[in-house]
């Protein structure tokens, strides 16, 4: 069966990619999917920190690219998962030590390997988003709720359009207190601007800098409040209808209890 | 409680200001990565026009402009000649395809009223920033409640 080659970008840095693509990719993992997370950002190597198995690497993506590693060697296993594992990118080379043709074929190998292969593509649309879309065949979008990372979300949109990619968008660190007050746009506001399908609403919780600090995936966490948030996005890419949470109406007694079993 | 006061005082949410300030930006990014549409578009338009007056096509010009709520299109189209109005009820319907009636008759009279070069302004607000190729999908906009 062919695995799913699903690239995670936002146009804009800092929005939440690569926990995102942590979090998703244990998630999957946690239901029992072989997944392979590939770290496209060269030079900027942090999927690796964000899951805590820096200290494990041995090759990169660009190694594997010049052909000085098998792609096996180069994949990390993830102790907490069996069937999580990711590609490093390289940290001391330049978005150009890779040509898009070399990634698409990398992305190619991994996914006779898996069940879903997540890219995490780095921030802007140049040669390292080009590379990170070069094999995948579907688009997840992650936005927050500023009109700067929706600006670059529509960008990156109209580029992933263009390569005819199926796209679906996460609204990140969403502040439902904010959005009731007027000060935020609501996720129904984001989705009407870049028209494209939901898949995940993500709300603005600081367990998520604990988790990453650790470097533990959320979806570990039996009491993290997010951690169904990161399961409903993965049952949502399975396929299942997965409610939404509605966070934008809710009482002060519907937020209390939300906060108990937020999803 | 905070909501309350600045309803109370007539404040624009900034959350208003957001959309809005997105809604054109948008727009004008959009039309800003498809110069084809444009060319395409002052293609037609100078057709039109020239169902009625002589135009120089070479100095057509079209700008967008964002006004205060709206993007504006400014076209600037040099007249070269207008013919006399013999019988302006008819004119229009003989030398052009069936039905230009509506749309283009005030464009007709306005330059023949001062038959200088003339811009035409027409305003895009009100829908939301359009884009070819991308749909909107049924359903996947709108979270439903949780259960």
């Amino acid at each position: 069966m062919a695995a799913r080659r699903i690239v995670i970008t936002s146009g804009k840095g800092g929005v939440g990619k690569t926990t995102t693509t942590a979090n998703v990719g244990a998630a999957l993992a946690k239901r029992g999917h072989r997944v392979i997370l590939i770290d496209a950002d060269i030079g900027l190597r942090n999927l690796d920190l964000v899951l805590g198995l820096e200290k494990r690497i041995v090759f990169d993506l660009v190694e594997v690219a010049e052909g000085r590693c098998q792609l096996r060697q180069a994949l990390i296993k993830d102790k907490r998962f069996e069937s999580l594992s990711i590609l490093p990118a390289a940290q001391t080379r330049d978005k150009d030590a890779i040509t898009e043709s070399q990634f698409a074929a990398i992305v190619e190998q991994a996914a006779e390997a898996a069940d879903y292969v997540l890219i995490d593509c780095p921030a802007g649309i140049e040669a390292g988003f080009r590379n990170a879309v070069a094999g995948a065949k579907e688009a997840i979008v992650v936005t927050t709720p500023e009109v700067s990372a929706i600006r670059d979300a529509d960008r990156v949109v109209g580029k992933l359009n263009d390569k005819h990619l199926p796209i679906r968008l996460i609204v990140n660190r969403l502040r439902p207190d904010m959005v009731r007050s007027g000060d935020m746009l609501s996720v129904e506001d984001v989705c009407e601007i870049l028209s494209v399908e939901l898949i995940g609403i993500v709300p603005d919780d600081e367990e998520i800098i604990d988790t990453t600090n650790k470097g533990e995936p959320i979806v570990l966490d039996d009491t993290a409040r997010l951690r169904m948030i990161y399961d409903k996005i993965a049952r949502r890419l399975e396929g299942d209808v997965v409610p939404f949470t509605n966070f934008d109406g809710q009482s002060l007694l519907g937020r209390l209890f939300g906060a108990l079993k937020a999803g | 409680m905070i909501e309350w006061v600045k309803k109370m005082f007539g404040q624009t949410p900034s959350s208003s200001t957001a959309k809005e300030r997105l809604r054109l930006v948008l727009m004008t990014d959009h039309l800003a990565l498809a110069p084809e549409i444009i060319e395409s578009m002052k293609r037609d338009l100078v057709d039109v026009i020239s169902r009625y007056v002589e135009v120089d096509r070479e100095k057509v010009e079209v700008n967008f402009e964002r006004e205060d709520k709206a993007l504006a299109m400014l076209a600037n189209i040099p007249i070269t000649a207008v013919a006399r109005p013999n019988k302006p009820e008819e004119e229009p319907k003989a030398k052009a395809e069936p039905a230009p009636a509506a749309e283009p008759e005030p464009v007709a009279e306005a330059v023949a009223a001062e038959p200088q070069a003339k811009a035409t302004t027409s305003t895009m607000s009100g829908p939301p920033p359009t884009r070819r190729r991308r749909k909107k999908k049924a359903g996947g906009s709108k979270p439903a409640p949780a259960h």
